[in-house]
């Protein structure tokens, strides 16, 4: 299925969005979440930006004081996970111009839309920043 | 303020949780949070809705609960509004799942947003399906899916496109509606379409032969198509990043490739020339450039693709092995494992410096490394690679170790030509990292040694000299106390020096010291400790000026708290003192451990069921302990002595001629006795007691049932007394044990009257079952399995005090007119039940029921009272010679096992 979960987590180790696409149990949640940062968050910048956690891998990668993780299958391709991941920040860097933590602590809602628009059930599905944006724009002008 | 803004409270609760200093007031934050949620949800307040659907988000990502917020999600979805509409969606997506009833009442408006004539509702409708849609639902709303699959908007289409994903993927049944849609999106502009479409085929691919060969024929020049035009297409800044036009459309169709490839050579030749294309013109400067040419890679690695396609890969390969970024080298190491499938021999190349990624600071890359290094040893290289990784043992992390000393042990026990070599290696492994050493295989190792009568001499005293370097290596502490105890005699002496070897002067105190070290290390645990006991006991009769001193340690335990080795202790002390006319037969040598029954052992131990053709598993270790009152824990060193007077003509002698036997002598005889009855029974005991003597006194829980032992006076009362009958069981005994083949049947009624209780207790009946009838909990029997076939009964027995445990009688009766071989009875539980089958009565049924098969199963029910017994069962036989298997499920247990 290719994407199992996508988290953002800072330095402190606090979760700043999860979106799952299996489903887990809350507790489940806690614990995956907590073991997994403890190992990037442990991770020097000279490793790879990839780990091996139960039967899947993590592909991370750190912007600033947000590590943004995202766990798949283990015959995903993890070097086009990495530009995923810098393309989701890109577009978000298109809407709220020059993000931060706080941005998506605040606007929480329109970055599971984006992500909404980008990922489906695991799968990718737009990669253009504009077509990824446009219907978020589009809210944003009638309200 | 306008419904979709979130609001200021939003804002407010999220700094008031970023204010909060512990997990307690956060806790506190949270909950006054959801008490307001829920009263406004009460209260039905229109204008809160949107809110605090925000807000429970948010709190849900926290990680708390929020499943009261569930049908307000329900009625934003069923509101008119977008904007609620968008919220309730994503609200849908988050806090539920395809589990939860709830769902189902979403289905209904489902249906009509997907009928919406506002594109982006559909889309929203589209959206969620896709996410997180169950079988009904996909089954209930696909129709309207294909439908859209053939809309006009761009956005409806690839959305529809990856729904259709998901309700393939739970009904695959559905997957030939979908192919055709499917294969005319690849005929599409939009990237998005594409890139949907190609992942929708790969699905159907996987969900069905029959999407397979039809993409086989109709998609592959779509394919090849997409790949021309998206690696040859001019600049599109939208969906271009470093450069290259949209990476993940290349590394999606690639993949859709490599599905449509394998083991079809027509379409692999039709890919072959696109792909040399993008192999060869992509430059690998970028990230993005790397995915796509690690994809066309796997892609060339997985296809039957021509000689020379494969080397461009493994150029590219090689090329990113010696890359210094991690991530490339770490994708590269990924696709070797890959190629070594296609070309061992190219991998082979690159050894060098896959065997420096082992040692890399990057645990990720050491992983792979390391799992790859495992599939490139071969009869040639074993010894320098394993050298090399032995090597790294020395500077590995303590967390890498055991991955290391695991891989190094099974290649060296795969590969291992010359034992001498699998011994230096594996003695350099446990000096290294002996702490991480698994005990299968330092069992293993003993195994081994005990085998190689030549090379004895050698593992004795390199063992000793590790000892004296590295003596917080637990597992090597054992198996050097274990050899010191069996060969301490050729230590001292150097006895069997091989010309390699050093010569070392070893004074017999010297060894005592070793094992005196071993016995009293803060560090060392209560296997090891009673492994030092039983050397040092053997030892005493080896060096017999050493004697005294022996007696001297071995009696500082006797007030040890672990009861284990306070008993054995006692026991020994009492050897050393009492029994120097026995010790020396006693304590010989121990006879070299079948290789063979060790290796099935080690096998059978592995696998989680009970197998009942093999019912040497099902006489366990608790069997040969609960006789004795005295000496029930320490089973092993009694089954060492026994094992060690084999054909020891002395030994039975003055056992014989010893009128007034002591505690000791009795004990020993009282073992004797039931074992010769259970190898009558089951034949072939060996294994067990191979593994008893390996796991000497392993686990505590198996120190027995202290009740049942002494509820059997029988057995006390009713020493083996008369010269005659002693002399003769034991020999057979000792000839049982120590040659540990299967045995000569010996009649149980020769040794004492107490023998059919002893069957009992070696079936792990904890009493006398069969004479004391009214203190057994009757249970009403069932048929717990009946086909045309065959019929099984199972009758229940239950012990007054241990609601736990139920002996079942079970009872195969052959219905048909021809008679069953090789008949088997197989049976697994639940994790929370134990169980353990005694032998059967037979393994012919006879036909038309003359007679029956019975077998005994003990279950030990560890959540009684709270959960229900259940079974799964199996039965094979043989009908002329034919094979036959039946199996059920039996669940329809009394109440109250």
């Amino acid at each position: 299925m290719g994407i199992r979960f996508v988290l953002f987590v800072n330095k402190q180790g606090q979760t700043r969005l999860a979106q799952y696409y299996e489903h887990l149990s809350i507790d489940e949640r806690r614990a995956l979440e907590g073991e997994i940062v403890r190992k990037c968050l442990a991770r020097t910048d000279q490793q790879c930006s990839f780990v091996e956690h139960r039967n899947y891998k993590v592909v991370y990668r750190r912007y600033a004081s947000l590590f943004f993780l995202v766990g798949v299958d283990n015959d995903e391709n993890e070097l086009a996970i990495l530009e995923f991941i810098h393309l989701f920040v890109e577009t978000m860097d298109r809407h709220f111009g020059n993000v931060c933590e706080l941005d998506i602590m605040f606007h929480l809602e329109k970055v599971h839309f984006m992500l909404e628009e980008m990922v489906m059930n695991g799968c990718i599905v737009e990669t253009s920043k504009q077509n990824i944006l446009a219907p978020i724009q589009l809210m944003e002008k009638t309200s | 303020m306008s419904p979709f803004s979130s609001g200021t409270r939003l804002r407010d609760m999220i700094r008031a949780i970023r204010a909060c200093k512990t997990a307690a007031e956060e806790r506190a934050v949270v909950r006054r949070e959801c008490a307001e949620i829920r009263s406004a949800i009460s209260e039905n307040e229109q204008e809160l809705r949107h809110r605090n659907m925000a807000k429970l988000m948010f709190i849900h990502m926290l990680g708390y609960p929020t499943h009261f917020g569930q049908m307000e999600c329900l009625k934003l979805i069923a509101a008119a509004g977008f904007p609620e509409k968008r919220i309730g969606y994503l609200g849908l997506m988050l806090l539920l799942d395809e589990r939860q009833e709830v769902l189902m009442l979403v289905t209904n408006s489902l249906k009509q947003d997907l009928n919406h004539s506002n594109q982006f509702i559909v889309g929203l409708a589209l959206c969620a399906l896709g996410n997180i849609c169950s079988a009904e639902m996909a089954r209930d709303l696909s129709p309207e899916v294909e439908r859209l699959m053939r809309s006009r908007e761009a956005n409806t289409k690839k959305k529809a496109a990856l729904c259709s994903i998901r309700i393939v993927r739970k009904v695959p049944d559905l997957a030939e509606n979908f192919m055709g849609p499917a294969s005319s999106l690849l005929k599409e502009k939009h990237h998005g379409i594409l890139i949907s479409a190609v992942q929708l085929c790969t699905e159907l691919c996987k969900a069905s032969k029959d999407a397979l060969e039809y993409m086989r024929k109709n998609c592959i020049e779509g394919l090849v198509r997409i790949l021309r035009d998206v690696s040859n297409s001019s600049y599109a800044p939208e969906y271009d990043i470093a450069g290259i036009s949209d990476p993940f459309l290349h590394i999606r169709v690639l993949k859709l490739m490599r599905v449509l490839g394998q083991g079809d050579a027509d379409c692999s030749e039709y890919m072959n020339d696109i792909l040399a294309q993008v192999a060869t013109r992509t430059e690998s400067k970028k990230n993005a450039a790397n995915a796509i040419l690690y994809e066309c890679v796997q892609t060339i690695m997985g296809i039957e693709a021509t000689s020379g396609l494969r080397v461009l890969a493994i150029n590219i390969l090689g090329r990113f092995l010696s890359n210094r970024d991690n991530n490339i080298r770490y994708v590269a190491l990924n696709m070797l494992m890959r190629a070594i499938i296609v070309d061992t021999q190219a991998v082979q190349r690159h050894r060098t410096t896959i065997l420096e990624c082992v040692k890399d600071a990057d645990a990720s890359i050491r992983k792979r490394a390391l799992e790859l290094v495992f599939l490139l040893v071969n009869d040639t290289n074993v010894k320098p690679l394993t050298k090399e990784l032995v090597d790294y043992l020395y500077v590995a992390d303590p967390d890498f170790k055991e991955d290391l000393t695991a891989k190094i042990s099974s290649i060296v026990e795969k590969f291992s030509q010359e034992k001498l070599w699998y011994l230096d290696q594996m003695f350099k492994v446990l000096s290294l990292a002996g702490n991480h050493v698994k005990d299968d295989v330092w069992h293993a190792l003993v195994v081994v040694i005990s085998n190689a009568s030549e090379l004895q001499g050698f593992s004795v005293r390199s063992l000793y000299k590790a000892l004296k370097a590295f003596v917080d290596q637990g597992s090597l502490v054992r198996v050097a106390v274990w050899c010191i105890g069996e060969y301490g005699e050729v230590l001292v002496n150097n006895v069997g020096m091989l010309q390699a070897e050093e010569p070392i002067t070893v004074t017999e105190s010297d060894a005592v010291d070793a094992v005196e070290l071993a016995l009293n290390r803060y560090s060392a645990d209560v296997t090891t400790r009673a492994m030092s006991l039983v050397a040092l006991l053997k030892l005493s009769s080896r060096f017999p000026s050493t004697s005294e001193r022996i007696k001297q340690i071995v009696s500082q335990n006797k007030q040890n708290i672990v009861l284990e080795l306070q008993q054995r202790s006692i026991e020994f002390s009492s050897i050393i003192q009492r029994h120097q006319s026995i010790r020396p037969s006693l304590l010989e040598r121990m006879p070299a451990l079948d290789e063979a029954s060790y290796l099935v052992k080690r096998a059978s131990i592995t696998q989680a069921t009970i197998a009942a053709d093999k019912p040497a598993l099902a006489v366990t270790l608790g069997g040969l302990k609960l006789p004795n009152g005295v000496a029930k824990p320490a089973t092993s060193p009694l089954a060492d002595l026994l094992d060690l007077s084999t054909d020891d003509a002395p030994a039975i002698t003055t056992a014989s001629t010893n009128t007034a036997p002591s505690d000791f002598l009795q004990d020993l005889l009282g073992i004797g006795g039931i074992n010769s009855s259970t190898t009558g029974a089951s034949s072939s005991a060996s294994t067990d007691i191979l593994i008893d003597l390996l796991s000497i006194g392993s686990s505590p829980s198996q120190n027995g049932l202290p009740a049942a032992a002494f509820s059997l006076p029988a057995q006390e009362t009713k020493p083996v007394s008369t010269v005659p009958q002693v002399g003769h069981v034991v020999p057979e005994v000792m000839d049982l044990l120590g040659s540990l083949s299967s045995s000569t049947p010996v009649s149980g009624t020769k040794s004492a009257p107490a023998i059919p209780q002893d069957m009992d207790i070696l079936d792990g009946v904890p009493s006398n079952t069969s004479v004391s009838g009214p203190d057994n909990i009757g249970h009403s029997s069932i048929t717990a399995f009946q086909s045309a076939t065959l019929k099984i009964n199972f009758d229940f027995k239950k012990q007054p005090g241990k609601p736990q445990e139920t002996t079942i009688h079970a009872t195969f009766t052959n219905l048909t007119s021809i008679s069953y071989t090789d008949f088997v009875f197989q049976a697994a539980v639940p994790k929370f039940i134990q169980l353990r089958l005694d032998p059967a009565s037979s393994s012919i049924a006879p036909a038309n029921g003359n007679g029956s098969v019975t077998q005994g199963l003990n279950v030990t029910n560890n959540q009684h009272g709270q959960k229900p017994l259940a079974m799964r069962i199996r039965m094979s036989y043989k009908v002329n010679g034919e094979d036959r298997l039946e199996q059920g499920q039996v669940s329809n247990f009394p109440p109250g096992l």
